[in-house]
């Protein structure tokens, strides 16, 4: 029955952006149109579309759940990524849009000169954008399991793919951008609603709802969920802590899917307000994680989080699991159904049908599918014009070539990303989904942003000093989190989780150390114009 | 309107309008930026070093580090409303240069 409610709702949002799609592919029909919308979205409509791009379903889902069973730990992740946008705000979006045309790399190399600058962050752009995307498609899975489950997970990985890339080959960016807009509308509203459902639960009263938050037991520990270490202790938790919170903080001013969106408005001003926008709204969407987390914690309960099983499934469970029995036989007389294991991930819907019913469950879930389509397709997007625009335009052609030779190369190229993408994330299926996304800022932070942040204000920066920044910094974050405890476990050689504390500092050290071992004129003599045009906007592209 | 591409770039940047925008920017920006980075890494450094004092209930069960975690929230929304508000006079200071440049290449062609 939900099944059947969510794929109607899930539709009914496919159609309506399927309707945009064939209207913006009038208007993609220029590479400016494709790619960047003409530069004519206007500054509130990006803070949206921003928006939108942001809030991944691990937020949406994840953080919940995470909040719901972690407390304190589950939320400073959302307090991260709300105080990510500073960073955005006062060190690139308005420089990045006076000196961007298409891509990341186009900012970078325009002071910088030279094929290997370019290529370099070309490459990382790719790397990025691949484990984010990875990540969103493996979270379909997760997501079919649990709540289509007899849909089967490659169909749907296959059918959000090519949904993804009708909207990105025939629409461009002027399609992807409404599909987040849409979606960033239907998640914002979803996440008030469940708040203030939750709210209403407990009569509008906030300290009803903190002593009901503040009572629910915790196992083996004597704190509650407003107390800090539950998810992080140990003598490493503060670090893990700090070191996911620099990457998470410096990681999404090097986010090429997100830096892209500044290339759509018409002025810096623009680009301003579209962050601004952006703050607010996923300010109170962070906001909400607590309200929801803490309302499935209390309303819901942990022990009812998870995948259910009803009736004859659940004896059958139940037979095959003996040493679980007695618990598990009294939950089904009790409860009426089983829940064998916990997931986190299920703690909004399930927070929806405690609330709402049948209905509101199949509305969320549809909205997460959503939320998922819309990210995937800015990824694709991003992806495609870093390898069209970057790779194949600028170092293979030398920038010949003509609109109709770079159309076709831009959508071939999101067509190959979109099946590569595809094939990974079946084959990637059930690996853990913050590994990959963790992946993805640390190399953003790592890599990109210490390129980013000295090109725009070190005179001195050389070409050389951007190729060993991002080289260290990508290298490092890799390897690191090959050495970590996500990737090795019990095994791991290195401690912690996320490897931003050690590797932004080596990223960062490449780049210094490249600069001074080798001096680069050309590029100093760039710093003038780059500088003025950065700041003013002058002879910024139209 | 500022589409025009000046060649002596070197004499923007040497020009004391350019060099008065980038101190008023910078005047904001590195202290704003230093400032937001050590309030949040306050978040988790405070609750490795005193996990005992930030647990402490300040209102009703709520802790002291959720109320710390808050707070994370509407410090992001002051720095943003304070930027608006210096960034009006970037703005305008930005448009001077530029109308001045292009009045400038304007007079040049003729």
């Amino acid at each position: 029955m939900i099944a059947q409610q969510t794929l109607v709702m899930f539709g009914i949002f496919v159609g309506i952006t399927l309707i945009v799609t064939y209207w913006a592919s009038g208007q993609s029909t220029t590479d400016r149109g494709f790619y960047v919308a003409h530069r004519r979205i206007g500054g509130l409509q990006n803070g949206w579309a921003i928006a939108g791009d942001y809030v991944s379903a691990a937020a949406f889902l994840g953080i919940t759940g995470l909040v719901a069973f972690y407390g304190f730990d589950g939320f400073v992740y959302s307090v991260g990524w709300l105080v990510a946008y500073l960073a955005v705000l006062f060190l690139v979006a308005e420089p990045l849009r006076n000196t961007g045309k298409y891509t990341l790399a186009d900012l970078i190399s325009f002071r910088l000169r030279g094929r290997g600058v370019r290529a370099i962050a070309a490459v990382s752009t790719l790397a990025i954008t691949l484990f984010y995307l990875i990540a969103q498609m493996v979270g379909v899975a997760a997501l079919v399991n649990v709540l289509l489950p007899r849909f089967g997970e490659i169909p749907a990985i296959a059918g959000v793919g090519v949904l993804m890339l009708v909207y990105v080959m025939f629409g461009g960016m002027i399609a992807t951008t409404w599909v987040q807009i849409i979606k960033a509308g239907l998640l914002l509203c979803t996440a008030i609603g469940l708040t203030l459902l939750t709210l209403a639960h407990f009569h509008f009263s906030l300290s009803e709802f903190a002593n009901a938050a503040g009572a629910v037991p915790i196992k083996g520990s004597p704190t509650n969920l407003f107390a800090p270490g539950l998810l992080f202790h140990g003598p490493l938790g503060a670090w893990n802590l700090a070191s996911l919170g620099i990457a998470l903080v410096l990681g999404t001013a090097g986010l090429p899917h997100i830096l892209m969106r500044f290339f759509t408005v018409p002025t810096a001003k623009a680009a301003r307000i579209s962050v601004a926008w952006a703050m607010v709204l996923v300010g109170t969407f962070y906001l909400t994680t607590s309200f929801m987390g803490l309302g499935a914690a209390t309303i819901v309960g942990e022990e009812h989080i998870g995948r259910r099983l009803y009736a004859g499934q659940a004896i059958g469970y139940i037979a095959h699991h003996p040493e679980q029995e007695t618990r598990l036989n009294a939950q089904l007389t009790h409860d009426g159904y089983i829940v064998p294991s916990a997931d986190s991930n299920l703690a909004a819907p399930l927070l929806a049908a405690n609330l709402g019913g049948s209905l509101l469950t199949a509305f969320v879930a549809a909205v997460a599918f959503a939320t998922i389509l819309a990210v995937v397709a800015g990824l694709t997007l991003t992806a495609s014009s870093a390898f069209a625009h970057d790779i194949w335009f600028s170092l293979v052609r030398n920038g010949r070539g003509d609109e109709t030779e770079y159309l076709f190369i831009a959508r071939s190229t999101a067509l190959v990303v979109g099946v590569l993408a595809i094939a990974l994330s079946v084959a990637l299926r059930g690996f853990n989904v913050a590994f990959l996304v963790g992946l993805a800022f640390a190399v953003a932070a790592s890599a990109n942003v210490p390129a980013i942040l000295l090109a725009l204000s070190w005179r001195r920066f050389s070409r050389y000093g951007a190729i060993a920044g991002m080289l260290c910094g990508l290298i490092s974050s890799l390897v690191l989190i090959a050495l970590s405890p996500v990737a090795l476990g019990r095994h791991a050689i290195f401690p912690l989780e996320n490897p931003g504390i050690v590797s932004i500092p080596i990223g960062f050290a490449g780049a210094v150390l490249g600069t001074l071992l080798w001096r680069d004129r050309e590029s100093e003599a760039m710093f003038d114009q780059f500088h003025v045009r950065a700041t003013t906007g002058l002879g910024a592209e139209m | 309107m500022h589409h025009v591409k000046p060649d002596r770039w070197d004499e923007l940047a040497a020009a004391p309008e350019f060099r008065a925008l980038v101190r008023a920017r910078r005047r904001f920006v590195i202290p704003a930026t230093l400032f937001f980075i050590a309030y949040y890494l306050a978040l988790p450094i405070s609750v490795g070093v005193a996990p005992a004092l930030m647990s402490r209930p300040v209102a009703g069960p709520v802790t002291l580090a959720y109320c710390f975690a808050l707070s994370q929230f509407a410090m992001a929304w002051i720095l943003l409303a304070l930027y608006l508000r210096a960034a009006r006079s970037f703005d305008l200071a930005a448009a001077r240069i530029r109308r001045q440049e292009t009045r400038e290449l304007e007079d040049r062609k003729r």
